[in-house]
C-alpha cells in the first residue's frame, strides 16, 4: 500500500449510521432527513450519524466533540466497522474500509488502526505485560519478541515495573496508560481514542492530556480523538468538528470555532472559552494607520493573543505582526483593550476572515 | 530478551509443565507397581453392613418401647402423617369435579382466564391418564411436605436473612444438603420413621427446605437499608419493621421460594415412593426396575404436568402486581367455576368414568420397541464406543488400584485446584468411605459420574458458548431449557430408558440431559457478563472470533464456568445414583435392593452415606477454584 505524502489518512464520506429496524428503508427515503425525535415517532429508527464527512491529514489530531448522544462514538467506530456503517464511505490510507473482506478489515485494525478506550477495555485476567502485548499476540508473534516490544511501550508510557502487576491493581490513570500502551504496541498509522480521559479524575486528565501531546510529538500518529470535553479538544486539536444530533456543525481550527462559531449551538459551546487564550494575533491585527510608528515590537501572526500581552505592556508602540516575513498588520494597546473588553469581537473576526 | 523489563529470572529454569508431569509419572509408575494389591472389593456381608442391618432389627422391636421414639419421633411422624391425611382427607372429599373446579377458580384469582385454562385441562388430564387417584395422592403428599417446608423454611430464612451469625451457621448445612443426593436421605428417615407417607413427606421436606430457607433469606437481605433505617428512624419495632418493611418489600423473591419448594417437592415426591409413600412415584417407580417405559410415561406426563400447572399459577401470582387487589373481574368467574365443580360432585360418578381415559401403555411400549430395534445400530455404536473407550478402562483403573493411591491422588488434585482444608475433607471422604466397606462400588460409581460429567461439560461448553455468541439461537435455546429445568430429576430416565434399555449408559445418558441445561446456561450468562468494552477493545485489537473467545471470553468467563463444572458434577451425581433403578448398578443399586430387601438394609444405608460422602468429595474439589484468585495472580503476590 503506496500511501502518497499528500493523501488524507482517513477519508469520510456521507457517512450515515441508522439504528433500529427497518434502517435500511429509512435511508432510501428522505425520513432520514428528519429531526431525531420526529424520525424515532415515525419509524423507530434512531440515526446516530448522519451524512458526516471529512477528511483527517496524514500525522494530524484530529478532534471530533460533541455532548454525549451526539453520535460521535458511534462515528468513530464505525471508521473500523466495529459498528456497522448504514451507509457512506470510509477511506483509510486510500483503502474502502466498506469493501473490505473480514481477513482484511482483522489486518487493519491489527497494523493500521488501534483505539484506545473509555473504559480501558483492559482483560483482567492477563498482566499488564500481556495486555500489552494482546494485539502482539493476535498477530501470532511469539512470545519473546512480543514481550521485548511490549517492554519498550511500557516504558515509553511510564509504566516501567509494572509490567507484571494486573489491571485491577492500577490506579485509573495507569489503567489508561496500559490501555495506550497497548494501542501503541502494533505500531498503528492511526490512533482512535474514544472519551480516552473522560472516567479519570481533572489532575490525573491533565497528565494524560499532556501525555498524548508527547507521544504525538514522539511518534507522530495520525490520531482521532473523540471528546465532549471542549477544553481538552482546544488543548489537543489541530483541527476540530463538532458534532450535533449526528451531524458536524462545524470543522474546523481552534481559533475558527472560537472566533466564528458557525451557529449559536457552537457559539454557546465556545462562550465560556477565554478567547484571548485561543486566538492568535492574527484576528485581531489591522493594516496600519498612515503615520502610525512601525518600529515596535515583532510577533509572528500565530502567537496567541494572552501571550502577547507581556510584549505589548512593555513597549509603547504598536506591536508589529509578521506572517513569515511579510507584515500581516499592526495591535496598539486601543486594539488590545477593546479585544480583551469582548467589544471589538465581531469586527475582528468579520475583518479577517 | 535479555533488555526488556519482563525476562525470567535466569536461574535454571524448569518448564511449566514438567512438575505436574512427573508426578502424573509417579503416579503411573506406582500404579504398575501395586496394582491389584489394596484393592477393597465388594462383600454383600460386611460387617459395617451387618450391624446396620442389626441396628434397624432391634429400632423395628422397639419402635414403641423406647422413650426416643416414644416420645419424640414417633410423634412427629404422627403429626406429619396427620396433615397429610387432612389433605387427602380434603382433596377426595372435593370430589374430582369439585377438585378441578377448585383449582381452575384458584389458577383463575392467580393469574387469570389462561392459566385456569391450563389448570382446568391440567388437573381434567389426570383423570384421562387414567391416574386419578394416585395423582391426589401425590398432590397431597406435595401439599402436606410444602406446607410444612415452608413453615419450618420461612421463618429460618427470614431469621437467616436478618441475622448474619445465623446465615453463617446455616449455609453450611443447606450447602451439604443440596449436594446430597436424594437417595441418600432415604435409608435414615426408614431408621427413624418407618416406612410409608409420613416418612415420604419427610424426605420430601428434607429435599425441599433448603431453597425455602435460601430465598427466603436472600429475599430479605435484599430489602433496601434505607427503607429499613428509615422505619426504624420513625420508632418502629422490630416486629413492625418485620411486618411492615421486610416481608411485603421482599414478597416477590419469597414467591419465588414458593415456587422452588414446590418444585423440588414434587421430584422428591417420586423418589419417595421407594420407601413405600403414596402417588404417582409408584407407577414410575414400576415402569423403571420393569424397564418399560408404557408404565411409568402417563405417571411422567401427570407428574410434568402437575409440575407445569402449579410453576405457571405461583409465577403468574408473583408477578401481579401488588397494588392491584383482586376484583370482582376476577372474583366472580372464580366462584362460578369452583361452585360449579362443587355441585357437579354429587351429580357425577365419585370415580372418574372408567370410559374417559386413554391407555396407552401398548402403544408407548411397542414405539420403545420399535425406537429401541430400528435404532439400534446408532445407540449401541454410541453406547459400546463410551463403553469400551472411557467407562470400562476408567472403571478398571480405578478399582484395580490401590486405595491408597486413589486417595493421595485424589488429595493431591484436590490441593492443587481448591487448597488445602477442602483436600482434607475429600481425603476424609474417601477414607470413610473405605471405612465403610462399600469402596468398590464407589468407584465404579465414581467412574460413571467421570464420564457423564466429562460428557456433560463437553456438550454444556459448547452450547453454551454458541448461545453467548448468537442472540438468536440463544432465542431458541433459552426457552427448552427453562422448561427443562422446571421438570423433576427422573423424567430424564424415560427418554434414556426408551434408547439404551437398562445399563449404565442410560444413567449417564439421563445424568447428561439433567445436567447439560444448568450447565449451558451458566456459560452462556458467564460468556454475556464479559463487559462490552472488553470484548470491543479486543476486536478492535484485530482479533478473529476464535482468538476472542479463547483469549478474552473463556478465560474472563472462567469463574461462571468452573461453577458450571461444579454444578454440573453434584447433578450428576444426583442423577447417576437414580440411575441404580435402571441398570447403573454401584452404589445407586444397593440403595434400592436396600430398600427391597430388609436383609441387605445395611449395605442400602451405607450406599446412600457413601454418595453423599463421594458428592462432598467431588464438591469440595471443584468448588475451590472459582473462590480462589487465579493462579498467575498468587505467583505474583
Amino acid at each position: 500500500m503506496a500511501v502518497s505524502p499528500d493523501s488524507a489518512a482517513i477519508e469520510v464520506g456521507g457517512l450515515w449510521k441508522i439504528f433500529g429496524p427497518k434502517a435500511e428503508r429509512v435511508l432510501e427515503c428522505d425520513d432520514r432527513y428528519l429531526e431525531p425525535t420526529a424520525l424515532r415517532e415515525k419509524t423507530g429508527c434512531t440515526a446516530a450519524v448522519r451524512d458526516v464527512s471529512f477528511e483527517v491529514r496524514p500525522g494530524e489530531v484530529f478532534v471530533v466533540m460533541g455532548l454525549s448522544g451526539s453520535g460521535k462514538s458511534t462515528l468513530v467506530r464505525c471508521l473500523t466497522r466495529l459498528i456497522e456503517p448504514s451507509a457512506g464511505e470510509v477511506r483509510i490510507d486510500g483503502e474502502d474500509i466498506g469493501r473490505a473482506t473480514p481477513a482484511r478489515l482483522r489486518e487493519i485494525r491489527r497494523h493500521r488502526v488501534s483505539m484506545v478506550f473509555q473504559h480501558f477495555g483492559l482483560l483482567p485476567h492477563r498482566r499488564v505485560i500481556d495486555n500489552v502485548a494482546y494485539g502482539l499476540e493476535v498477530q501470532g508473534i511469539a512470545k519473546a519478541a512480543r514481550h521485548a516490544r511490549a517492554g519498550e511501550i511500557l516504558s515509553l508510557v511510564g509504566l516501567d515495573g509494572h509490567a507484571d502487576a494486573y489491571p485491577d491493581q492500577l490506579s485509573g490513570g495507569m489503567q489508561q496508560r496500559v490501555g495506550l500502551a497497548r494501542a501503541l504496541a502494533v505500531d498503528p498509522r492511526v490512533m482512535l481514542f474514544d472519551e480516552p480521559f473522560s472516567a479519570l479524575d481533572p489532575l490525573i486528565r491533565r497528565d494524560m492530556q499532556a501525555e498524548v501531546i508527547r507521544l504525538h510529538r514522539e511518534v507522530g500518529k495520525t490520531m482521532v480523538f473523540i471528546t465532549h470535553d471542549l477544553s481538552e479538544a482546544l488543548k489537543l486539536g489541530e483541527r476540530i468538528a463538532i458534532m450535533r444530533a449526528g451531524s458536524i456543525v462545524q470543522l474546523g481550527t481552534p481559533e475558527e470555532l472560537v472566533g466564528a462559531p458557525a451557529d449559536d449551538y457552537v457559539a454557546d459551546f465556545v462562550r465560556d472559552i477565554p478567547r484571548s487564550h485561543v486566538l492568535t494575533l492574527r484576528w485581531i491585527c489591522r493594516p496600519p494607520e498612515p503615520g502610525e510608528p512601525l518600529d515596535g515590537p515583532v510577533l509572528p501572526a500565530r502567537t496567541i493573543i494572552k501571550d502577547a500581552i507581556g510584549a505589548m505592556s512593555s513597549s509603547s508602540r504598536p506591536i508589529r505582526v509578521v506572517d513569515g516575513d511579510e507584515l500581516a498588520g499592526v495591535v496598539d494597546r486601543v486594539d488590545m483593550l477593546t479585544f480583551l473588553a469582548g467589544q471589538d469581537a465581531a469586527t475582528a473576526v468579520q475583518a479577517s476572515a | 530478551m535479555s533488555t526488556t523489563a519482563v525476562t525470567t529470572p535466569s536461574r535454571l529454569r524448569v518448564p511449566r509443565w514438567a512438575v505436574p508431569a512427573g508426578i502424573a509419572v509417579l503416579f503411573a509408575v506406582a500404579y504398575l507397581v501395586f496394582r491389584g494389591t489394596g484393592t477393597l472389593p465388594h462383600d454383600k456381608s460386611a460387617p459395617q453392613f451387618l450391624a446396620l442391618t442389626d441396628l434397624r432389627e432391634w429400632i423395628d422391636d422397639h419402635r414403641n418401647s423406647n422413650p426416643l421414639f416414644l416420645y419424640f419421633l414417633n410423634y412427629i411422624r404422627i403429626f406429619v402423617g396427620s396433615v397429610y391425611t387432612a389433605f387427602q382427607v380434603g382433596l377426595y372429599a372435593l370430589g374430582w369435579p369439585g377438585l378441578i373446579g377448585v383449582m381452575g377458580a384458584l389458577a383463575w384469582l392467580a393469574g387469570g382466564w389462561r392459566i385456569a385454562l391450563l389448570a382446568l385441562a391440567g388437573v381434567g388430564s389426570f383423570g384421562v391418564l387414567g391416574l386419578w387417584q394416585s395423582s391426589v395422592d401425590t398432590l397431597a403428599l406435595v401439599a402436606a411436605s410444602v406446607l410444612l417446608s415452608l413453615a419450618i423454611g420461612i421463618p429460618l430464612g427470614v431469621w437467616a436473612g436478618l441475622s448474619p451469625r445465623v446465615r453463617r451457621a446455616i449455609m453450611p448445612v443447606l450447602d451439604v444438603m443440596q449436594i446430597m443426593p436424594t437417595f441418600a436421605y432415604l435409608a435414615p428417615l426408614v431408621l427413624f420413621f418407618h416406612i410409608g407417607a409420613p416418612a415420604g413427606a419427610i424426605a420430601t421436606m428434607i429435599y425441599s427446605i433448603p431453597p425455602a430457607i435460601r430465598i427466603t433469606a436472600l429475599a430479605i437481605e435484599q430489602v433496601s437499608p434505607t427503607a429499613v433505617e428509615a422505619s426504624s428512624s420513625l420508632g418502629a419495632t422490630g416486629r413492625q419493621t418485620l411486618f411492615k418493611v421486610y416481608l411485603p418489600l421482599a414478597r416477590s423473591t419469597m414467591a419465588l421460594a414458593v415456587n422452588q419448594t414446590i418444585m423440588m417437592a414434587l421430584s422428591m415426591v417420586v423418589i419417595a415412593n421407594l420407601i413405600s409413600a403414596p402417588g404417582l412415584g409408584g407407577d414410575i417407580i414400576r415402569g423403571l426396575s420393569r424397564a418399560q417405559v408404557g408404565i411409568m410415561l402417563p405417571a411422567g406426563i401427570a407428574i410434568v404436568i402437575m409440575a407445569v400447572v402449579l410453576d405457571r399459577m405461583l409465577v403468574a401470582l408473583a408477578r401481579k402486581n401488588p397494588h392491584h387487589r383482586i376484583g370482582g373481574a376476577r372474583l366472580i368467574p372464580a366462584a362460578v367455576l369452583a361452585a360449579a365443580g362443587l355441585a357437579l360432585t354429587p351429580l357425577l360418578p365419585a370415580e372418574w368414568p372408567e370410559g374417559w381415559t386413554v391407555n396407552f401403555v401398548v402403544q408407548v411400549n411397542d414405539a420403545v420397541h420399535w425406537a429401541e430395534t430400528s435404532w439400534y445400530g446408532v445407540t449401541t455404536f454410541v453406547k459400546d464406543v463410551t463403553t469400551s473407550l472411557l467407562l470400562n478402562p476408567l472403571e478398571d483403573l480405578l478399582t484395580s488400584a490401590p486405595w491408597w493411591l486413589i486417595a493421595a491422588a485424589a488429595l493431591l488434585l484436590a490441593w492443587c485446584v481448591s487448597g488445602v482444608r477442602p483436600a482434607l475433607t475429600a481425603l476424609g471422604c474417601l477414607l470413610a468411605i473405605a471405612l465403610l466397606g462399600i469402596w468398590e462400588h464407589a468407584m465404579q460409581t465414581l467412574t460413571t459420574v467421570a464420564v457423564a460429567v466429562l460428557v456433560t461439560l463437553v456438550i454444556g461448553l459448547l452450547l453454551g458458548v454458541a448461545a453467548a455468541r448468537s442472540s438468536r439461537y440463544s432465542a431458541v435455546q433459552r426457552p427448552i431449557l427453562d422448561a427443562a429445568q422446571t421438570m423433576p430429576a427422573f423424567v430424564y430416565l424415560l427418554p434414556a430408558l426408551a434408547l439404551f434399555e437398562t445399563t449404565r449408559f442410560t444413567a449417564i445418558f439421563a445424568s447428561v440431559i439433567y445436567a447439560v441445561p444448568p450447565v449451558v446456561r451458566l456459560v452462556e450468562d458467564g460468556i454475556r457478563a464479559v463487559p462490552a468494552t472488553v470484548v470491543e477493545a479486543a476486536a478492535a485489537a484485530g482479533s478473529t472470533s476464535g482468538q476472542l473467545l479463547w483469549k478474552v471470553q473463556l478465560p474472563m468467563a472462567r469463574r461462571a464456568i468452573l461453577l458450571a463444572a461444579n454444578q454440573g458434577i453434584v447433578m450428576t451425581l444426583a442423577m447417576v445414583v437414580v440411575g441404580g433403578l435402571v441398570g447403573a448398578g454401584a452404589l445407586g443399586y444397593d440403595v434400592v435392593v436396600g430398600f427391597s430387601q430388609r436383609t441387605d438394609f445395611g449395605m442400602g444405608f451405607v450406599a446412600g452415606i457413601a454418595t453423599v460422602l463421594l458428592g462432598v468429595m467431588l464438591d469440595r474439589i471443584t468448588q475451590g477454584a472459582d473462590r480462589r484468585p487465579s493462579p498467575q495472580r498468587r505467583k505474583t503476590t
